[in-house]
């Protein structure tokens, strides 16, 4: 029998009980779709990350106060920031070559008030430096003047949603708002565009590093952002900080350098990981829609006892029969995965439609691996079936009517 | 072409053996037209299922065609079932959702016979048969003698050397059974073998060569009103 018989011969007997093949095909449909779903939001999820650091700034070292590490002291030190990371450590930083520039960052909340609106923000104190860095926009005015780091200035830059409640309307520029109990001239504000992980610059209020440090009483920075020269220069200005910091720290490495490039490695191969996950989970369903057709094919081979009987009586050999039943059940398992994939192909494109700010990505391996792995579901799950069909007592098959 | 060696086929019920036949010896001709009665449990259809090759014997040889079969693989004898052996049975076993055309051409599929060629085959066999009418027509859309019509085109389409046929006519009306007989008969007259299993003595008579069982033994082996004695 060639195989255009065996498929059509197969379709006929799929076609004659078609609520039960539309069942299975259907589960088979929704393991390949879960897959699919599952594994493009995992990449999405990724590609999303991947896209918020870049708006982080490229070329960028981090530098954080602390260290990390397990150490035999008391546990009450472990974690614990022996020194602070003051502004001057930071200007030191300017000195190495690859270094492209700088900017100290001092963070805290404070309430701030222009008239008699008042609420409570986060207060970014920084340098110009940090208008490169980070890749910022401004809506209207000027950002932060390049002047000495140290210098205390009473400006500031504000987010494009303090300002649009703080001033509703009214002209910002040049007001003089309170943050606690100091005056801030308004220099500028920010483009509603500057948005970045960590770090929502939309509800921040922007000043000098130096006023920063004096209105929260500190000398402690938060972090140092620098920006190396080169992508291949971060290791180098990575390596030249620690060694900077610890000439500064009376030999004691405290604080914890990062890379971008690290992190970003370290977040995808997570989400890498985590895709895997779920995708693997997911393939479970496709398992489960195996057992389905292992199912209909046990009572397909019941009810078509007497048409098996026949089957070997007009001299079909057992292995028709086992490739019969096998064909019917990779049939109906591929066809399940097709409708599958074109439905998963077409909910993700819809929920891209949807949300347009998260990058939906359908992975084509997880298509790939939907496919063969249905394949193989389908082709393991009938064998037990066809096996049991070619080993059926011709005699006693044909004896009933 | 047939030829059977002290054949005996027993089956293991529980504890207790079945002989269902019995140390029997046997040879057909080719184009003999043969008769197998008895009464229900003498072994009539374990032989006819041991002559079809879907049974093997517990002891003994079956030669066809001076080939030992009984002792082959089940692909080789699959291959002879469907190139050399056709089957009638009396609930017909056409496939109901295929159509009269499709279940005739089943065993050409089987054959491996290319598409043209099988139409054209169908086509003439149920023209000879008459029902070339009814080519496109389901099971379930024909009459009983209709269907038993089929089965016989289904058995005759590869042009089989004998025709094994267990109660051919049990399940139909005596007009319909008559006309089902007269085409057997027909295919009998052209040179196939007609080997019939029936209840019907009437039927039974009509055949050249009587066979009859008792017991899983040949009793009686009559050919054209002649008595011939039983091989031992």
């Amino acid at each position: 029998m060639s195989i255009f018989d065996i498929v059509q011969y197969t379709i006929h007997t799929l076609a004659r009980r078609k609520i039960r093949s539309i069942l299975t095909l259907v589960a088979m449909a929704i393991g390949t779709l879960a897959v699919i779903l599952l594994t493009s939001l995992g990449e999405g999820a990724r590609i999303y990350v991947n896209q918020e650091f870049q708006s982080l700034g490229s070329n960028l070292v981090i530098v954080m106060p602390g260290r990390s590490e397990t150490t035999g002291a008391a546990p009450p030190l472990l974690g614990e920031t022996p020194r602070d990371l003051t502004l001057r450590d930071a200007l030191s930083l300017k000195k190495h070559r690859s270094v492209k520039s700088v900017a100290p960052v001092c963070f805290g909340a404070a309430p701030i008030s222009f008239n008699n609106l008042e609420r409570e923000v986060s207060i970014l104190g920084t340098t110009a430096e940090m208008y490169d860095i980070r890749q910022l926009a401004l809506a209207k005015g000027q950002f932060l003047p390049s002047v000495d780091p140290e210098l205390s200035q009473a400006v500031c830059v504000l987010g494009s949603g303090i300002a649009k409640e703080l001033f509703v309307g009214k002209p910002a520029l040049g007001s003089w708002i309170r943050i606690r109990d100091q005056r801030f001239r308004v220099l500028g504000i920010l483009d509603s565009k500057g948005r970045s992980l960590g770090l929502d610059l939309h509800e921040t209020v922007l000043i000098p590093v130096a006023s920063s440090l004096s209105l929260f009483n500190t000398e402690s920075l938060f972090r140092i952002l620098v920006q190396a020269r080169s992508e291949s220069e971060c290791e180098n200005v990575k390596a030249f900080i620690k060694r900077q910091i610890k000439i500064r720290h009376e030999g004691e490495e405290d604080i914890t350098v990062i890379t971008q490039d690290g992190v970003l490695a370290a977040f995808n191969k997570i989400i890498r990981a985590l895709t895997l996950g779920v995708g693997f989970i997911a393939t479970i369903s496709l398992a489960v829609a195996g057992l389905l057709i292992m199912n209909v094919l046990l009572i397909s081979v019941s009810e078509r006892k007497t048409e098996i009987g026949l089957l070997k009586a007009i001299g079909a050999p057992e292995r028709q029969i086992i490739s019969l039943f096998i064909v019917e059940g990779v049939t109906l398992s591929l066809l399940g995965c097709g409708v599958g994939i074109v439905s998963g192909c077409s909910l993700v494109a819809i929920l891209g439609a949807i949300f347009p700010q998260f990058p939906f990505k359908i992975v084509f391996w997880a298509i790939i691996g939907a496919l063969l792995l249905s394949f193989f579901s389908g082709y393991l799950f009938s064998y037990l079936p066809a096996k049991k069909a070619s080993k059926l007592d011709t005699i006693i098959a044909l004896s009933k009517r | 072409m047939i030829h059977l060696d002290h054949i005996s086929r027993i089956f293991t019920v529980g504890t207790q053996e079945v002989r269902a036949l019995d140390d029997i010896s046997l040879d057909i001709g080719a184009g003999e037209y043969v008769s197998i009665m008895g009464p229900s449990g003498s072994g009539k259809s374990t032989l006819l299922n041991l002559l079809g090759l879907l049974d093997r014997p517990t002891h003994g040889i079956y030669k066809l065609q001076n080939e030992p079969v009984s002792s082959l693989d089940e692909e080789q004898q699959a291959r002879i079932r469907r190139e050399q052996i056709g089957f009638v049975f009396q609930f017909f076993h056409l496939i109901p959702r295929l159509t009269a055309f499709e279940n005739v051409e089943l065993p050409l599929s089987l054959n491996g016979v290319i598409k043209e060629e099988r139409a054209q085959r169908v086509r003439s066999i149920l023209d000879s048969l008459g029902i070339l009418d009814r080519a496109s027509h389901r099971p379930d859309q024909l009459s009983g003698g209709q269907r038993q019509r089929v089965a016989i085109a289904r058995a005759l389409v590869v042009q089989p050397a004998m025709l094994l046929a267990d109660e051919p006519t049990g399940n139909l009306d005596r007009r319909s059974g008559r006309e089902v007989i007269d085409i057997l008969e027909d295919q009998n007259r052209k040179g196939l073998a007609l080997i019939v299993v029936t209840h019907d003595p009437d039927l039974g008579k009509r055949a050249r060569r009587r066979i009859r069982l008792e017991d899983g033994q040949i009793v009686q082996d009559i050919r054209n009103d002649q008595t011939l004695p039983l091989e031992q």
